[in-house]
């Protein structure tokens, strides 16, 4: 009974502390923030209440979006080399093959009406910068014409599908233009030194971020990154919540490779010193009945 | 030379040969524990297999561990932790026991402030005990460096900055730790050498010798009860073992032992594979970046007290700055402890509870160290900084106290 009391004691002592040093003060480091937002509630400058018509939508992508776009999956290759639209845009831009399924449709359409706004990027391209976001404005569009466009992207996206290689698939499209992913062999398809002066810093790498920031952060910081990294040239991507979980998920795959193998050992590790723990029990029992 | 008569089986080939009976029976059989004990008196083996388990992982670590600024972070992250078979296993024993380790340490250590375990003949235990605190300390600092993470990079470059307050040669110092001006390759090779062999053989020797301080002034036990060894053995060996008040380390002892170290496996294991996060902070992931400071630095939970001790002082008093009045409370704060024996002037020897005063005094401390520990952590601003001021100052009075608290205990109780 007294041992019972003793371990009551240190048991409370160093859950008080633990409790101080761990959650408590992660919660004054790292506050909440507000929820993602996978509907992107603040963009309004297009009605997506609108039916769009992918055949109307894709005469319009192919009058104005193949000049800079590749769309591999209707057979519009990139038009040049990723050095040299790097070069020329700052960053590659993305081929819009995988667009209509990784992103938003409430996104995807203000993002044509104006990209900036819905990347969250006004305080970089002000007008006193000097620097302008490289691809421009549709707003001249009606809003029923950018619904066309969005209707003939998601019309061509390919089916969602699952698995690593799907998640992937989906990490290279919607961040592989800026990251690289060393542990997976993933190199940014926008060369280093011109993403730099693009962004104004080198994007990390992103082997680790899984363990360095953790599922709960990416969460919030993928869906928006102003609202726990104010002023950061990272834009909001606009993913959906369906992409981004991919994405998390293959952060994971990449970063944390074997936490399955750890999850399934772990159980049998502490089964076993269970057994053991017990038979020491009965052993001490034992040995004690003797000198009691 | 002696007569060799030939030996009859292999236990006589090897006692003629190395005294194993003799030997088995001074370490084992008839090294003689108190019977009056309960589970904190394990805490001993629960370190000694800990210490174990620290230097097996280590080994294996080490196989694999490149010492490079360039490559250490990925040899620990990706060859360690995804390549090598059962890697990340080792990494996480190694890191989650150099956590744990210092809870058993605490422990350990406060039991024996609790029980008066520093007194009366044992403080050469004490003393030993406390030399092996501070090589695990420095074991602890210089290993946290080797993944070559934002906060092995960071907490580095805090601590080593310390030595700059030391008068006259600090700044040469700093550059002679470092092996550089700034915390640089030269630094983490260096902080290799000592992490894989300087320490550990330091620590093996002062292990070896905390083990023999027992062996005269013997253990401690649950009432500080001095008594006869040899006459309670005596009683043991006729046979009258219920009414001996000692028992033998083996295998009366160690049976107790490996119930609680059962147990206290299940804890260590749970942390091992799921909760292991409070041992290895996320922040460790960035590779380190001597041009990114990070948000919040802080030193890993066992030296927070200490930390928070340094950084309580924020303020200048009597023309001395702050920085400097902070070092001299660290200074202070890291060298008292050693010293415990003579400051605790009563000669009870009894658990805390059973004494008028000190028992006061040993909550009050207890209770200190776990506030120290916890605005270690938080930043220093606001009320925060008042707090940890407060905190720290009344851990110096607690122990400038002391002398005088237990001199008026002992007066008192021989007044009785």
């Amino acid at each position: 009974m007294k041992e019972f009391k003793i371990l009551a004691v240190i048991v409370a002592l160093v859950g008080i502390t633990y409790y101080g040093i761990e959650p408590y003060a992660h919660s004054v480091m790292h506050p909440e923030v507000a929820p993602a937002d996978f509907s992107f509630k603040d963009l309004k400058n297009v009605d997506t209440k609108l039916t769009g018509n992918a055949a109307n939508g894709q005469a319009l992508v192919e009058a104005n979006c193949l000049a800079c776009h590749a769309i591999e999956k209707a057979g519009h290759p990139a038009i040049m080399p990723n050095a040299d639209a790097a070069a020329s845009y700052g960053v590659v831009p993305p081929d819009l093959s995988q667009a209509g399924r990784i992103y938003d449709k409430n996104y995807l359409a203000n993002f044509i009406f104006d990209p900036v706004s819905a990347m969250h990027l006004q305080h970089k391209y002000t007008p006193e910068s000097g620097k302008a976001f490289p691809m421009p404005s549709y707003n001249w569009m009606t809003p029923q014409e950018i619904m066309d466009v969005v209707a003939y992207l998601q019309s061509i996206a390919p089916k969602a599908a699952e698995g690593k290689e799907a998640h992937k698939a989906t990490f290279e499209a919607a961040c592989g233009r800026c990251h690289n992913m060393k542990y997976a062999g993933i190199e940014a398809t926008t060369p280093a030194t011109v993403i730099k002066e693009h962004m104004g810093a080198t994007p990390p790498d992103l082997s680790q971020y899984i363990k360095s920031r953790g599922e709960h952060y990416l969460h919030s910081f993928i869906n928006d990154p102003q609202v726990l990294l104010k002023g950061t040239s990272m834009p909001r991507v606009g993913l959906n919540e369906k992409a981004q979980e991919e994405v998390i998920a293959y952060m994971e795959e990449v970063g944390d490779s074997k936490k399955a193998e750890r999850e399934s050992l772990g159980v049998w590790v502490l089964l076993y010193t269970f057994v053991f723990a017990i038979l020491a029990y009965l052993w001490k029992r034992k040995i004690w009945s003797e000198v009691h | 030379m002696a007569e060799f008569k030939k030996a009859d089986s292999m236990l006589e080939w090897f006692d003629q040969r190395l005294g194993v009976v003799n030997f088995a029976k001074v370490m084992m059989t008839e090294y003689w524990i108190p019977k009056n004990i309960n589970f904190l008196w394990a805490m001993g083996v629960l370190l000694t297999v800990l210490f174990t388990f620290l230097l097996v992982s280590g080994i294996f670590l080490l196989m694999y561990y490149k010492p490079d600024a360039n490559m250490a972070f990925d040899s620990v992250n990706y060859t360690i932790m995804q390549e090598v078979a059962y890697g990340w296993l080792f990494r996480h024993i190694h890191a989650v026991g150099a956590s744990v380790v210092f809870l058993v340490i605490y422990i350990h250590m406060f039991t024996g402030i609790y029980y008066g375990s520093y007194k009366k003949g044992r403080e050469m235990i004490w003393i030993s005990g406390m030399l092996l605190f501070v090589l695990f300390s420095a074991e602890g600092f210089s290993g946290y460096m080797l993944p070559w993470g934002q906060m092995s990079y960071w907490a580095a470059y805090v601590i080593t900055e310390i030595f700059g307050g030391i008068p006259v040669i600090g700044d040469e110092l700093v550059v002679w730790i470092r092996g550089n001006f700034y915390v640089a390759d030269s630094t983490l090779t260096r902080f290799f050498m000592l992490h894989v062999l300087l320490i550990p053989l330091a620590i093996l020797g002062a292990i070896a010798f905390h083990f023999y301080s027992l062996r005269f002034p013997h253990v401690n036990n649950e009432e500080g009860e001095f008594f006869d060894f040899d006459e309670e053995a005596e009683k043991y060996l006729a046979g009258n073992k219920k009414e001996s008040k000692v028992v033998p380390f083996w295998p009366v002892f160690l049976s107790k032992d490996f119930f609680v170290l059962g147990f206290f496996m299940l804890f260590f294991f749970y942390l091992v594979f799921f909760h292991y996060g409070f041992a290895m902070d996320p922040i460790n992931f960035d590779k380190a970046d001597g041009l990114k400071t990070p948000a919040h630095i802080y030193p890993e939970w066992y030296f927070l007290w200490s930390y928070e001790v340094l950084r309580g002082w924020f303020f200048e008093i009597a023309g001395i700055s702050g920085k400097d009045l902070g070092l001299m409370a660290f200074g202070f704060a890291n060298a008292i402890f050693l010293v415990l024996p003579w400051l605790d002037r009563s000669p009870m020897v009894k658990p805390a509870n059973q004494r008028p005063y000190f028992k006061y005094w040993f909550w009050l401390m207890i209770a200190d160290l776990m506030v120290l520990t916890e605005f270690g952590k938080l930043p220093p601003t606001g009320p925060n900084a008042w707090v940890g001021f407060g905190a720290s100052l009344t851990f110096l009075v607690l122990f400038i106290a002391l002398p005088f608290i237990t001199k008026a205990e002992a007066k008192k109780v021989e007044g009785k």
